[in-house]
């Protein structure tokens, strides 16, 4: 059975196919509308996270399906004790596809150890969130036009953005990719990923406190949201949540065709004023992430399929 | 000091010195109802001081030995039977660890699920480094 657990689980064809099927659906909406007629995404939410939820939800009914499922664990069975491979056992029982999210790492491969459906990881804790990844790989295509040649500036939580970590993955496999990591002190790019990925396979990377002095070397900004519940002190989040916003004055030095990212919920780290900017695609982002989703739902399920 | 010599079973040997402690607790040796000897700081002609620890019981000859090349890849696994030496083993560094080390990540889901098999994976050969399959967190020793 294919799941979908870390983006590392695909290969880099599997990757350019999915972005290649997710561009025809954004142009034949129409072909696509009954592919998944009479099939079922259990959408698995342990921990809320409505848009990610949402966008799921939408990928599902525009592909002609249906939808069950739960928005937080407490109106689960997890608030009963039942363990995850209970559930993904049950689950299995009513729906032909599941997207899960766990607050747990780990969590998505321990229901995919046990599952007889395809399971999509819909985020783990601070560990994966590959669709988000593949939102974002499909945005940087769609904006860029390819997936090589290009410098990369990460900013803000590099420490605890998962997000940041499953890109840093995925772009390390493509070709002559820079990577400018930009963060406080208290939020740097763990040392293994540093070590592992970007040392390990010789990718030139820089690492700044300084989003102004870096901004012109930039294709692409990915912003990130210094997330409350990442932290155990309040204090320390109170401290660093303002430490790099993105605002017009920063963006005067910017190419002409920076390509801004984010993968939202955006507080206060980019400016409401540059919104407008044709360089901001965090909006279309967010409209690419459910087209890719449904990508995603079709090959799974087509596998699946194959296998049965 | 004089430890008798053992009929069947194994003896962990070359453990760097004041590592048995850790190992025993590790491979759980106090489960054991045979007897096991630890020698602490033995004069050792390549090490200066080594540790040591004999297991007499032919069950231990197929003990799942796993973590000791986690641990002290440099340790030596001697094999008895009869009171001879039937054969000797580097420990090497092992593909995967199960249920030996525990995940210390407090975001684990093993964390709140104790019945999950723990299991590390080798990441690293050269910095001997193994990671949780759940979580990837780096597997660590408690000291």
């Amino acid at each position: 059975m294919k799941h979908l657990i870390d983006i590392r689980d695909l290969t880099q064809a599997e990757i350019v196919s999915l972005l290649d099927l997710a561009d025809d659906i954004v142009a034949h909406p129409e072909e696509y509308r009954e592919k998944c007629h009479y099939k079922k995404l259990a959408t698995l939410f342990f921990e809320p996270s409505t848009r990610t939820r949402l966008s799921f939800e939408a990928a599902m009914y525009e592909l002609g399906g249906q939808v069950l499922g739960f928005s937080e664990a407490a109106s689960s069975s997890a608030s009963k004790g039942e363990s995850v491979s209970d559930t993904i056992r049950v689950v299995g029982c009513y729906a032909d596809i599941i997207a899960m999210r766990h607050p747990k790492e780990g969590a998505p491969m321990v229901g995919a150890m046990h599952s007889t459906v395809p399971i999509i990881n819909a985020g783990d804790g601070g560990h994966n969130h590959p669709t988000q990844t593949l939102t974002d790989l499909m945005t940087i295509r769609r904006e860029k036009g390819r997936l090589d040649n290009f410098t990369i500036g990460f900013c803000g939580d590099l420490k605890f953005g998962r997000t940041v970590h499953s890109l840093i993955a995925a772009l390390s496999r493509c070709e002559n990719v820079n990577f400018v990591l930009i963060s406080p002190e208290e939020l740097k790019l763990p040392s293994y990923i540093k070590k592992d990925v970007l040392q390990e396979q010789g990718l030139p990377y820089v690492q700044t406190t300084d989003l102004t002095a870096v901004m012109p070397e930039l294709d692409v900004l990915y912003m990130t949201r210094v997330q409350r519940e990442r932290f155990f002190n309040e204090e320390d989040y109170l401290r660093l949540k303002d430490s790099y916003i993105l605002t017009p004055e920063k963006l005067q030095n910017a190419k002409p065709d920076l390509s801004i990212l984010h993968p939202l919920p955006r507080v206060n780290e980019i400016d409401t004023a540059i919104d407008a900017d044709p360089r901001a695609c965090y909006f279309r982002q967010a409209l690419n992430g459910k087209y890719v989703r449904m990508a995603l739902i079709l090959k799974l399920l087509e596998e699946a399929q194959h296998e049965h | 000091m004089n430890i008798d010599s053992i009929q069947n079973g194994i003896v962990i040997d070359h453990i760097r010195a004041g590592g048995a402690m850790e190992l025993y607790r590790l491979l759980k040796l106090g489960k054991l109802d045979c007897p096991v000897a630890i020698i602490k700081n033995a004069p050792s002609g390549k090490m200066g001081k080594k540790d040591i620890i004999k297991i007499d019981s032919v069950s231990a000859i197929d003990m799942n030995l796993d973590v000791l090349g986690f641990v002290d890849p440099d340790a030596t696994i001697n094999v008895i039977k009869d009171g001879k030496l039937a054969g000797k083993k580097h420990a090497g560094l092992p593909e995967r660890i199960e249920n030996v080390l525990k995940c210390r990540n407090p975001r684990c889901i093993t964390s709140v699920e104790p019945d999950l098999p723990q299991v590390f994976q080798l990441a690293n050969r050269e910095t001997k480094t193994y990671r949780c399959i759940y979580c990837e967190a780096k597997a660590e020793l408690i000291k």
